[in-house]
């Protein structure tokens, strides 16, 4: 199982006068599972019997992909979507991209890099979909963000 | 209840009888974006100015994602309608932040809704750029490149606002719109170098935004007065033209030389003047919401 903590999504848990704190992060501004993830969370803490809790949202730092979990890579991998490579560190203006570099990304079902981006946005904000040209199997990439 | 004891472990129990479970019930969940973040007001920054110019950038975004809800079920491929649902859905993300953000400056107990839903047309401070309706799948691509080239640049710099709930938005939203910029700058280069029909069509379609470009790099009295909070819109338009040149040169566009539109005593959309086109959206977008007044979602 692939749980939010192997996602990075949720940022840490603590107590803080007698009051147990989550605080989760959204991936992207508008990841409309974020309000069930929280909803989530504090019916969890509520069935633990960990009342008084209080679920918060922080938005800085960004959520980035690099804080996805080694197991949480491989999780992923296991369930066919490619993890993500290494997110962009950029100073300065963001250089434009015209089109994926080609072997970026391994396929998650036979490993082969030989894979072309199909579209740069999935099924939902934080995957896009790729196609390996070996085993001809189409998969999904976590971006890296 | 009793009587419905049999139906235990139902979905339809759970619904029903675990009252406490927010997820059963819409608005009392957690509806706000904002929720357990420090919104106070930054020390020496005017609480109306910052209010302002959440709203400026918010409008910007609720604005063109309704846009480019519009294209949803009508573009021409799978791939396209999920490009395109995506970049709206992030930028109504980032509408709703930033609305958050204007609720909590204000101080007055207006929420994101109240802004979205019961504000005015003369009190939507976008820019005029995102307002016309696309004439087709080119204008669509052209307008975002423009817009997410400007709002990228913008939000770039606003990461290193005096507000820190500003620029933690502006943190999230400069990775998103870099996706967006790189998508509508794709197909800006497909259509522009694709075949004679693509071009004219391109053509066409810069012709048509561009006398709106020259709005998005005014500095207004906001702007001007929030030093180190806001960003001066005037400072990014040689990064902006840079990165348009750059895709122009690419697809075999020329930069149109057509002149902007025109102000209305010197007044545009950052002061609440709108071309008719804002009615229209805003009659659509609140419908809803002004028929049943007082109804939470």
């Amino acid at each position: 199982m692939l749980t939010i903590a192997d996602l990075g999504i949720l940022r840490e848990v603590h107590e803080q006068d007698g009051i147990l704190i989550a605080v989760l992060t959204p991936t992207y501004s508008g990841c409309p599972a974020i309000r069930e993830i929280l909803s989530d969370v504090a019916s969890a803490l509520s069935a633990a019997g960990l009342a008084p809790f209080e679920v918060r949202i922080a938005l800085q730092p960004p959520w980035t992909s690099d804080w996805i979990t080694e197991e949480g890579r491989r999780r992923l991998a296991a369930a066919g979507i490619a993890p993500p490579g290494p997110a962009p560190r950029r100073t300065g203006p963001v250089p434009i991209t015209l089109g994926s570099a080609p072997g970026a990304v391994a396929c998650p079902a036979c490993g082969s890099r030989s894979t072309r981006e199909q579209s740069r946005f999935g099924a939902t904000a934080c995957r896009a979909l790729y196609r390996c040209d070996d085993c001809a199997e189409p998969f999904e990439y976590l971006k890296e963000i | 209840m009793t009587e419905f004891s049999d139906h235990e472990e139902t979905a339809y129990e759970a619904l029903s009888l675990d009252a406490d479970d927010p997820r059963w019930a819409f608005g009392t969940g957690f509806s706000d974006p904002l929720a357990g973040i420090d919104t106070s007001v930054p020390e020496n920054v005017d609480a109306a100015d910052l209010t302002a110019y959440c709203l400026m950038l918010g409008d910007d975004a609720l604005v063109l994602s309704h846009r480019l809800q519009q294209w949803i079920t009508r573009l021409p491929e799978l791939e396209e309608e999920a490009a395109v649902a995506n970049v709206a859905l992030d930028l109504l993300g980032q509408a709703r932040l930033l609305l958050s953000r204007a609720a909590a400056a204000e101080g007055s107990g207006r929420s994101e809704d109240d802004y979205a839903y019961r504000r005015e047309q003369h009190e939507f401070l976008n820019v005029r750029l995102v307002e016309r309706a696309d004439a087709d799948f080119a204008e669509m691509v052209t307008r975002l490149l423009i817009f997410s080239a400007f709002r990228l640049a913008v939000l770039q710099r606003l990461r290193d606002s005096r507000d820190p709930v500003l620029a933690a938005i502006a943190a999230k939203a400069t990775n998103e719109v870099t996706y967006h910029r790189d998508y509508a700058a794709g197909w800006v280069v497909r259509l522009g170098d694709g075949t004679e029909g693509s071009h004219d069509r391109m053509v066409a379609a810069l012709d048509a935004v561009w006398p709106y470009v020259d709005e998005l790099f005014r500095t207004g009295d906001v702007e001007r007065r929030l030093t180190g909070v806001a960003v001066d819109p005037g400072e990014v338009r040689n990064e902006v033209e840079t990165v348009l040149e750059q895709v122009f040169s690419e697809a075999g566009l020329k930069r149109p030389d057509v002149p902007p539109a025109a102000l209305v005593s010197g007044r545009a959309g950052r002061e609440g003047v709108h071309t008719e086109a804002l009615s229209y959206i805003l009659a659509e977008l609140q419908s809803v919401a002004r028929s049943h007044p007082g109804a939470e979602w």
